[in-house]
């Protein structure tokens, strides 16, 4: 969490010099211009068009294996697993992950082919804040499958200053 | 040189479909962080990671900030045949690691 | 609270070690390691050598304990030899006390003695990468045995100093150690489950941190969160609060390199 939560000081910190601006007379768009960008749910759906396009997006077939409660955002373990033969003229081509609310939408593009024998792959990812996360598979076929996973992210009660 | 765990089997048969685990040590600076001075202190990630099977791409991720520290990649691939499984991570400041592990396939 | 001091103080110097504990302490049948409050895949994440990141740190130990160093140019095998054995069980007998110091070190700072008596090197400092990588190395060689500080009656006042910190209301919440850890174990705080404090798994991977750490940062973590002054890196309290921790886990095992939230 800790990344973040100083992420979110810089935010209320450039608010304030945003205000401080705006009291001398600077104007708003200067305020506007210091907050740092934040993924929101419409950040990851323009994220998502622009990595697998428009085709739509089917529920099924993925399953993305995340604790629903995690003990600390900075390292989540997933896994992410496509029903899938693998063969060569039927296999899973891209797997993608995405969040909601981390400073950026996307977490990791997964390059894959009948080679891998199985679409499994695991990783272990960073979640500012309790959030949705997506997984994306992009088939041989041209047809995108998806799962989601609610997460529910906990704070360490005794983190340190930079020391 | 960056610290590397990888666990791969050192022996399969072929056609068999292997478990490939990787860690490597690296801060993965996501940017976004402040430092003590009050400044944002610099991106450095690792953003490629690509695994080749005697000289043939089976597995690449491009990673994003949100990877946690010390990247944890597991995969499968199929043995297919003896030879070298290769792993090359690559990212900011010009960070660039190469590891082998030898497979034997009968 | 002057009444508490006075028992703990005066304890040691009347009774043994068995008798350092006090009624008020978690029962030896209650004690539970902080690996038991987490997750499964925390858990998990501990359990395999593969997946747990703390073992880059192990490695890069098993090549620092080969390489030969300072003035001496030897290394630490060159005197102890394989660590698996030599090593065996030595992490969890740390604090132990040290004669000429008259005083408990931590394996931190036994490490640093072999590298300023033996090898003639300079001491690592604390916190620092190389420190952390060779007591990660040595305290694995220890894992799952049972920590056991010396029934040494040189350590009682040392182990008695530690409580009275552990035990002393300090910082802006009033707070003290055993306001969380011996009265509320097993509730939550901000959600997390509040564990024992035992310092099973040091040096720890700590997900917070995203990276190892000794059980000196972890103290100091402690007290900035009680919004209290931390003690500095090597000081007395800290070594003393070390001392107190581990012989109040007597008993638990060793799981070093242990991951934690």
């Amino acid at each position: 969490m800790i990344d973040y939560d100083r992420a979110m000081q810089a935010t209320r910190r450039s608010i304030l010099i945003g205000s401080a601006r705006l009291a001398v007379g600077a104007g708003l768009v200067s305020l506007v211009g210091t907050i740092p960008a934040r993924a929101t749910p419409q950040t990851m759906r323009d994220a998502i068009r622009e990595a697998v396009g428009d085709a739509p997006l089917r529920t099924g077939r993925v399953t993305l294996d995340i604790p629903s409660l995690v003990e600390n955002g900075n390292t989540v373990p997933l896994t992410v697993a496509v029903d899938s033969p693998m063969t060569e003229s039927d296999h899973v081509k891209t797997i993608h992950i995405f969040n909601e609310k981390n400073p950026q939408p996307h977490v990791i593009t997964i390059a894959l082919g009948p080679r891998a024998g199985k679409a499994r792959v695991a990783t272990r990812i960073k979640l500012a804040d309790t959030q949705q996360v997506v997984a994306i598979a992009a088939m041989s076929d041209g047809s995108l499958w998806t799962a989601s996973a609610d997460v529910i992210v906990t704070i360490a009660a005794c983190i340190e200053d930079v020391n | 040189m960056a610290r590397t765990l990888l666990n791969v089997p050192a022996k399969a048969a072929r056609g068999e479909i292997i478990e490939i685990k990787t860690l490597i040590a690296h801060p993965m600076e996501s940017g976004y962080r402040v430092g003590l001075n009050g400044a944002m202190i610099p991106r450095d990630i690792i953003d490629l990671f690509v695994c080749t099977y005697n000289g043939a791409e089976v597995f690449r991720a491009t990673l994003s900030p949100a990877i946690a520290a010390n990247p944890f990649i597991t995969f499968s691939t199929v043995a297919t045949e003896s030879g070298t499984i290769e792993f090359r991570w690559t990212g900011d400041n010009g960070f660039s690691q190469t590891e082998s592990v030898l497979i034997a396939v009968e | 609270m002057t009444a508490a001091f006075l028992r703990v103080a005066i304890l040691p110097l009347v009774a043994g070690f068995a008798s350092l504990a006090l009624a008020a302490d978690i029962p030896t049948a209650e004690r539970r390691s902080g690996s038991e409050f987490m997750g499964p895949e925390t858990r998990a994440m501990q359990d395999d050598d593969t997946t747990n990141p703390g073992m880059l740190w192990v490695l890069d130990g098993e090549a620092a304990w080969r390489r030969r160093e300072g003035a001496a140019d030897k290394s630490c095998a060159d005197c102890h030899g394989y660590a698996q054995t030599s090593m065996n069980g030595v992490a969890a007998r740390y604090p132990a006390f040290d004669a000429a110091k008259g005083r408990p070190v931590d394996l931190e700072e036994r490490i640093n003695m072999c590298r300023s008596e033996q090898q003639k090197a300079t001491p690592l400092p604390f916190e620092s990468q190389a420190l952390l990588a060779l007591t990660a190395y040595v305290g694995r060689q220890s894992r799952g045995q049972a920590i056991a500080v010396a029934d040494d009656a040189r350590t009682y006042p040392f182990i008695a100093a530690g409580r009275e910190i552990f035990e002393r209301r300090q910082g802006q919440l009033d707070l003290s150690c055993a306001s969380c850890h011996d009265d509320n174990w097993g509730k939550k705080l901000a959600g997390a489950p509040v564990p024992q404090a035992h310092p099973t798994g040091y040096p720890t991977y700590r997900l917070e941190w995203q990276t190892l750490g000794s059980l000196q940062r972890r103290l100091r973590n402690c007290m900035i969160g009680m919004r209290a002054e931390p003690y500095a890196y090597g000081t007395a309290e800290n070594v003393d609060l070390e001392l107190y921790l581990m012989w109040r886990a007597r008993g638990l095992a060793i799981e070093t390199p242990a991951v934690r939230p």
